[in-house]
């Protein structure tokens, strides 16, 4: 009897349970660890909602996701553009989407790809491990919901959008990447907001309190610094310090900065979380075709979306877009598979703690401990930078032409590696701002530092964020951006909007 | 054992307070767009969405973010004969993002305008602002087509209390009197030869009473036939029909003289197409004839009546003369309901107004339903002015006003809605 599960395209919900119920099977074989599952059939509106508002499930209302609507909306009318077949939220239980319209063998791929690859990411990775809590990010974010109902209805939707929008400004900068944050929980921010309302307040009273009660006389000699030492979380020192604002306000600032953090991992693990999905749907699904669960015609199907998933056009194409992290990640995967099963000496000189290892052992190690940065300059291959073909330039704005630095030769390798994973690196994406002073005794206004890495400067719409943190602030706020030797270059401020 | 939850049934339009708040936000840009739209549109083409542009940039949320300078190395795939140290010239448009160069856009254009489209709705919307109309009116106008529910013969299938009894007995009677034909004959048939045994005196015989045992079976069939079964029940159809299911014809008439610039046209434009709107509420089918005139009149199509350019003095009157012989010629009263908009900058011929105000009065606006005129003017009346007002005094159904704005165009209307459509 054949144990082919199905042959034709359509789907059915006991399909689903079949392929669910075998997928799992095969996951468990591999030892994949995941949260429960719980795959939501939707309709294609539905997939733009989601998608708009950014793969959270419940969001707050604002004007940017509407935009995010729109854009998506159009381009999908217009044919430029095919949903994602697959969103997951990283809960738990872990939500996937299925769409309706997927034929069964993409359902059954978006099962292995999300349910079971991107799933055990989220649970295993050591990121998302301590900077995200799976099992209260949804009452956390229906918590947020309400809140902003509730400010809206109290103080009008004008004033919650104006901290709103500031907050999204600044919403890449609301997180500590060196402290390990609290667990969410929404009934007890619920229960503890009134009481941390007036404690805030309290709190603030005293720093701000200018007239001096007795006089001391260390403050007079002797000015300490406020903050004592530069602070990188913007979100967290406005909602902290900032002078005027009102509880409510501290509280959105919070809520941002809160959702800020949920997603900071994802911004770190992009070709990691993308190369590990992938590469366990094509395990899964090709061990399952070897067991003669799966029929020719399934796999020509999957084959053919897997391929253009994993597609990387070269820089000269016209379809480049820079580093497909599908692409990379899953290159990246198989790769070390191959060094753990059939390593060549290059291999074993260059990875001898890996090299004929247990594979699976090995792969789920580099998952739970690596961010894309250290995943790349640790586990990149010769080999595969030179299947890819990789090369380095830089571009030095001093020199008028650019530089080829590196390419995949003997003598590139570390290089093309360490300049991968620099690319990788959030400091590189990120400009380094820091809360670097408050002048507490004259006018208030608070001072960032900008510290420029490479020397890269700031784009101009920093001008528009600063207004936007002297909203925020209520005093004026300066930004100075200081070069590679220390000197101040360019100094932004802005008062605060009356 | 994962949960499969079917969703598809949930609200589709989480995103729908976002999108409001979007069109909130931006409302001057799209207002912008969708004016330039009312100007760029046919008239009979009122109705539709409208595709918006908005400049990227005028809706980009800011971030800190590195811009063009300092030094970056960035890693590309699919080397083809670099080697290292080699050198290349800077590609045009600066150094491109983070990871990737050249344009990161493939059609060119979608980057540096955000496009969406307006639904029917929010495009009126956006068009009413400008007129400035009264809720209920913009409610009532967006509602196209109102219905109205007709009797339609009669169905097997209805709600108790729309049983038709007549209707539903005359049925049960029929289909008694024809499932009881085949008893009856045979029982009529029996009953006589029951008789005749009888009449013989074998009315004791086996045979007779065979018969009467046939004849028992025979009225017991008979009775068994229900009074009333549920396949005679009828019911009263109703279904609805759109109401407006007549036709109308709207005159467009318009001076082109060279006093009339663009943005009086604009204006123009505006009240044509209001009254299309305030038409299309009403019937199925709507005509629209283009009478532009200067000194002599022409019927145009759309296109010419809106751009094309002409100077010379200016005769009103024959307008009306064309008009009036169009309606002649073409719009039988009998099936045609009529309408006319006239826009005009107040400038006639001396002489001319009075023939006008007898024109009007004598000929069209016994064929008329409404007579709209709106003079964009920005000086003081001329004759022509006065004359309508006094056609104004005496008739219901013409209505004058004089415009400055888009948001004047409204009031000429009133009387027109206060009417209900027939």
């Amino acid at each position: 009897m054949s144990r082919v599960i199905s042959t034709g395209s359509e789907w059915t919900f006991e399909l689903i349970e079949r392929y669910d119920r075998e997928i799992a099977r095969v996951a468990a074989d591999y030892r994949l660890d995941t949260y429960r599952n719980q795959l939501e059939i939707i309709s294609a509106e539905q997939m733009m909602d989601a998608y708009s508002s950014v793969g959270m499930p419940v969001g707050y209302a604002h004007w940017s996701f509407g935009k995010q609507f729109l854009a998506v909306e159009n381009r999908y009318r217009r044919g430029q553009m095919g949903l994602a077949y697959e969103i997951v939220i990283n809960s738990d239980p872990c939500i996937a989407y299925l769409m309706e319209e997927n034929t069964m063998t993409m359902q059954a791929l978006v099962i292995a790809h999300a349910a079971y690859g991107h799933n055990s990411f989220f649970k295993g990775n050591y990121l998302f491990r301590t900077w995200t809590n799976a099992d209260a990010i949804i009452d956390y974010l229906l918590f947020a919901r309400r809140y902003v109902q509730e400010c809206e209805r109290r103080h009008g939707e004008e004033a919650v959008e104006l901290v709103l929008d500031s907050c999204h400004a600044l919403m890449n900068h609301g997180v500590d990447a060196y402290r390990r944050p609290p667990r969410l929980s929404a009934e007890r921010e619920a229960a503890r907001q009134r009481e941390r309302e007036d404690y805030l307040q309290r709190q603030l009273n005293e720093i701000w309190r200018t007239v001096p009660r007795r006089t001391d006389t260390r403050r007079a000699d002797a000015p300490e610094r406020f903050p004592a030492e530069p602070q990188e979380n913007l979100l967290y020192f406005v909602e902290k310090h900032a002078p005027l604002l009102e509880p409510w306000q501290r509280e959105l600032v919070r809520i941002v900065r809160k959702i800020a953090q949920y997603f900071y991992p994802q911004r770190q693990t992009q070709v990691m979380n993308e190369g590990w999905a992938t590469f366990w749907h094509y395990t899964l699904l090709n061990t399952l075709y070897d067991q003669g669960y799966l029929s020719d015609g399934f796999m020509i199907e999957f084959l053919q979306s897997h391929t253009n998933v994993v597609a990387q056009p070269s820089f000269q194409s016209p379809y480049y877009r820079g580093i497909n992290p599908y692409a990379l990640g899953f290159a990246m995967m198989r790769d070390i598979r191959r060094i753990c099963e059939a390593p060549d000496d290059e291999d074993r000189h260059w990875f001898p703690e890996i090299a004929g290892r247990d594979w699976v052992g090995v792969v789920d190690f580099a998952m739970r401990n690596f961010k894309d940065e250290s995943f790349v300059s640790q586990y990149l291959s010769p080999r595969l930078i030179r299947e890819l073909k990789l090369f380095a330039i830089l571009d030095d704005e001093a020199r008028a032409e650019l530089e080829v630095t590196a390419i995949h030769d003997e003598r590139g390798y570390r290089q093309v590696r360490r300049a991968l994973a620099d690319q990788y690196n959030l400091g590189s994406q990120q400009p380094d701002i820091q809360v670097w002073s408050v002048d507490r005794r004259g006018d208030r206004s608070l001072t960032l530092r900008h510290n420029r890495y490479r020397n890269r400067p700031l784009d101009d719409s920093a001008e528009e964020v600063v207004r936007h943190l002297a909203r925020l602030w209520g005093f004026e706020v300066r930004l100075e951006e200081v070069d590679d030797e220390g000197r101040v270059r360019k100094v932004r401020q802005c008062d605060p909007p009356r | 054992m994962s949960q499969i939850i079917d969703r598809r049934l949930n609200g589709k339009n989480k995103s729908a307070v976002n999108r409001q708040r979007f069109l909130r936000r931006y409302k001057a840009q799209i207002r912008k767009a969708a004016s330039a739209a009312v100007s760029g549109r046919s008239i009979t083409d009122a109705t539709s969405g409208e595709k918006v542009n908005i400049p990227t940039r005028d809706i980009a949320e800011p971030t800190f973010h590195h811009g063009a300078g300092g030094r970056r190395e960035t890693v590309h795939p699919g080397n083809t004969d670099f080697v290292a140290g080699d050198r290349i010239a800077r590609p045009k448009g600066g150094g491109g993002g983070g990871s990737g160069r050249g344009d990161p856009s493939r059609d060119g254009t979608g980057e540096d305008e955000f496009v969406f489209e307006l639904t029917r709705d929010e495009f009126l919307d956006c068009f009413f602002e400008d007129l400035e109309l009264p809720n209920l009116v913009q409610r009532e106008i967006k509602e196209m087509l109102s219905h109205r529910t007709v009797r339609a013969g009669y169905s097997r299938q209805g709600v108790p209390a729309n049983i038709n009894v007549v209707r539903t007995l005359r049925g049960a009677l029929g289909r008694r009197i024809a499932l009881r034909g085949p008893y009856r004959e045979r029982l009529r048939e029996v009953e006589r030869e029951l008789e005749e045994l009888e009449d013989q005196g074998l009315g004791s015989s086996a045979r007779a009473i065979e018969l009467r045992e046939e004849i028992r079976r025979l009225r017991t069939h008979i009775e068994a036939i229900p009074f009333i079964d549920d396949f005679d029940l009828r019911y009263n159809h109703r279904i609805r029909v759109p109401q407006p299911s007549t036709q109308a014809v709207m005159f467009c008439l318009m001076d082109v003289s060279g006093s009339m610039d663009e943005a009086r046209k604009d204006i123009a434009k505006r009240f044509f197409i209001l009254l299309y709107l305030f038409l299309l509420r009403s019937y199925e089918r709507i005509d629209v004839v283009f009478v532009r005139h200067h000194v002599t009149a022409k019927e145009v199509d759309e296109h010419e009546f809106f751009y094309a350019r002409e100077t010379g003095g200016t005769v009103v009157s024959s307008a009306l003369k064309l008009m009036d012989e169009i309606v002649r010629d073409r719009y039988p009263l009998s099936s045609w309901n009529i309408y006319a908009a006239q826009a005009s900058d107040g400038e006639n011929w001396g002489d001319d107004s009075t023939t006008c105000r007898e024109l009007l009065t004598e000929r069209i606006l016994p064929l008329v339903q409404y007579y709209a005129y709106v003079e964009i003017t920005p000086d003081r009346h001329q004759s022509l002015w006065a004359e309508y007002e006094a056609v104004a005094a005496e008739h219901e159904h013409f209505a004058m006003q004089e415009i400055a704005s888009p948001a004047d165009i409204f009031p000429v209307f009133r009387r027109l809605l206060a009417r209900k459509p027939a």
